[in-house]
């Protein structure tokens, strides 16, 4: 049986109870020559909701390699077909590769069938192909896309499982964007709506998400017409400095000049012609 | 500290159950699904078509549960129209239990099939994990089942009609959902009859209430 435990009741907010400690443990470290271990950053928020007319999806424009940003714009809205994309969360050639090899497959099969594509034949491929992989091919989609039977969306996990949905939210920010969702969204928004809605959640993960960050793309798909904003929002631009660092010459004196010659000998010379036709 | 979603698995972790009563059968399950700590769809729907009148409740992985539903979806559909006439609820259960069985060891689903056909009427068929299969008059599956055996237990009488089951159904979801912190969210019901399928939703303020201490 399990046993029954009094809950404490913790006051809501941030806990300052280490504040203290942690002063006086970064004067000590300071002291000795070390500095305070860093924030360790990993992460994407992407999100995508259905409106009136079609679908927007969002994303983040951070690419992280363990501690540091490998790339601070890089597109994580996939193409999948003209009239279907999907962001890509988890690890970013996972999410690549599987993008194009659905996208490849994908137009192979509306040639076979001579119709547009549907969303629910991209996110049939894509869950039989992850659930394939047992949960190895670490890559968290959000689909999207408006076809013959109306706009879709739908969320895709790395093991396979999928969910339709009218809004959804994916990476390490999702949470952060899921709660702009769940206080603003109302079914059948104009575009202008949607796309405020989608912009503000997205910055919800930059700003609240240590993974997330650098700026927002967005993408408006509507029957026949998709709108690939690149970059809809740049919410973290670089400052301009105010002042200037450069130093005239003659600021630091010249007391004394010493010219070493350094004597090398040519060995062996060869050359390797190499054949570019 | 930032955790990476996709570290968990997405879970099923629920309540489901079916009822058979004269004429058809009740359905139901909660709409929770989790990974880990976080509710990544809190409307999902547990209830899937197999086939015209076989429904499949799903709990444990999600992943699972929806490419073992796919792939029998399939071939139901395939031995239905090389008969030529509406396949068996029990065969459904049997291509459960055979895909279960087979992949025990990389699989885990508990599956309740429940359906009606013309030849034996309303039926309801537990497939839990590692893959046995068997008739019961009313069945419980996922994490919130062990919370209402006994009220189940007690309250089942055979000969119900369908009212009596939706409500007895209803109830007892609710009292899962109110104690399983894996379930919860809406109440979805479908009846199964010769009729054909009517599916409804309780909403979360709209569950029946008992009295909390």
């Amino acid at each position: 049986m399990a046993s029954v435990s009094v809950c404490q009741y913790r006051p809501g907010g941030f806990s300052f109870e280490n504040c203290k400690r942690n002063a006086l443990l970064e004067a000590d470290i300071n002291k000795l020559g070390f500095s305070s271990p860093a924030a360790r950053k990993t992460g994407t928020t992407i999100c995508g909701v259905v409106y009136k007319d079609g679908v927007v999806l969002g994303a983040d424009t951070r690419a992280t390699e363990g501690m540091v940003v490998a790339d601070k714009n890089c597109s994580k809205i996939h193409y999948i077909s003209p009239n279907i994309y999907c962001c890509g969360a988890g690890t970013a050639a996972d999410t690549e590769m599987t993008t194009q090899i659905i996208s490849s497959n994908l137009e192979l099969h509306s040639l076979s069938t001579g119709r547009l594509p549907r969303v629910t034949t991209a996110n049939r491929m894509l869950k039989q192909m992850l659930f394939r992989y047992q949960g190895y091919i670490g890559a968290a989609l959000v689909l999207g896309g408006v076809d013959c039977n109306g706009p879709h969306l739908y969320s895709i996990y790395p093991h396979g499982s999928t969910d339709k949905l009218p809004y959804v939210t994916m990476g390490s920010g999702s949470l952060a964007a899921m709660a702009v969702f769940e206080d603003r969204y109302r079914p059948n928004m104009e575009e202008e709506e949607a796309k405020r809605l989608v912009r503000d959640a997205i910055a919800a993960g930059i700003f609240n998400d240590l993974g997330s960050g650098s700026n927002i793309d967005l993408c408006v798909i509507t029957k026949g017409n998709v709108d690939y904003l690149r970059p809809h929002d740049m919410a973290n631009k670089k400052g301009v400095r105010t002042g200037s660092y450069r130093y005239k010459h003659g600021t630091t004196g010249v007391l004394t000049k010493a010219v070493t010659p350094l004597n090398l000998e040519v060995v062996e010379e060869s050359v390797q012609t190499m054949d570019t036709s | 500290n930032s955790f990476t979603i996709h570290s968990f698995f997405t879970f099923l972790d629920t309540t489901i159950m079916a009822v058979e009563f004269e004429g058809g059968v009740v359905i139901g399950a909660d709409s929770r699904t989790t990974t880990g700590a976080y509710i990544a769809n809190r409307v999902t729907d547990k209830l899937t078509p197999i086939h015209e009148r076989i429904f499949c409740c799903r709990s444990g992985s999600a992943a699972d549960t929806q490419a073992i539903a796919d792939a029998v979806t399939y071939q139901l559909g395939f031995h239905s129209i090389e008969l030529d006439e509406a396949p068996l609820v029990q065969t459904a259960a049997s291509l459960f239990r055979e895909m279960c069985y087979r992949y025990r060891e990389e699989l885990m689903a508990g599956i309740i099939v429940a359906g009606w056909d013309p030849r034996r009427g309303g039926q309801v068929y537990t497939v839990p994990v590692g893959g046995m299969m068997t008739r019961q008059p009313v069945s419980v599956g996922g994490s919130g089942s062990s919370y209402i055996y006994g009220y189940v237990d007690s309250n089942y009488r055979a000969g119900m009609s369908k009212e009596e089951c939706l409500k007895f159904t209803a109830e007892a979801l609710t009292l899962a959902m109110e104690r399983d912190g894996s379930s919860g969210g809406v109440v979805r019901l479908a009846v199964i009859s010769e009729q054909g399928v009517e599916r409804q939703v309780i909403l979360g303020n709209q569950l029946p209430k008992f009295s909390t201490v």
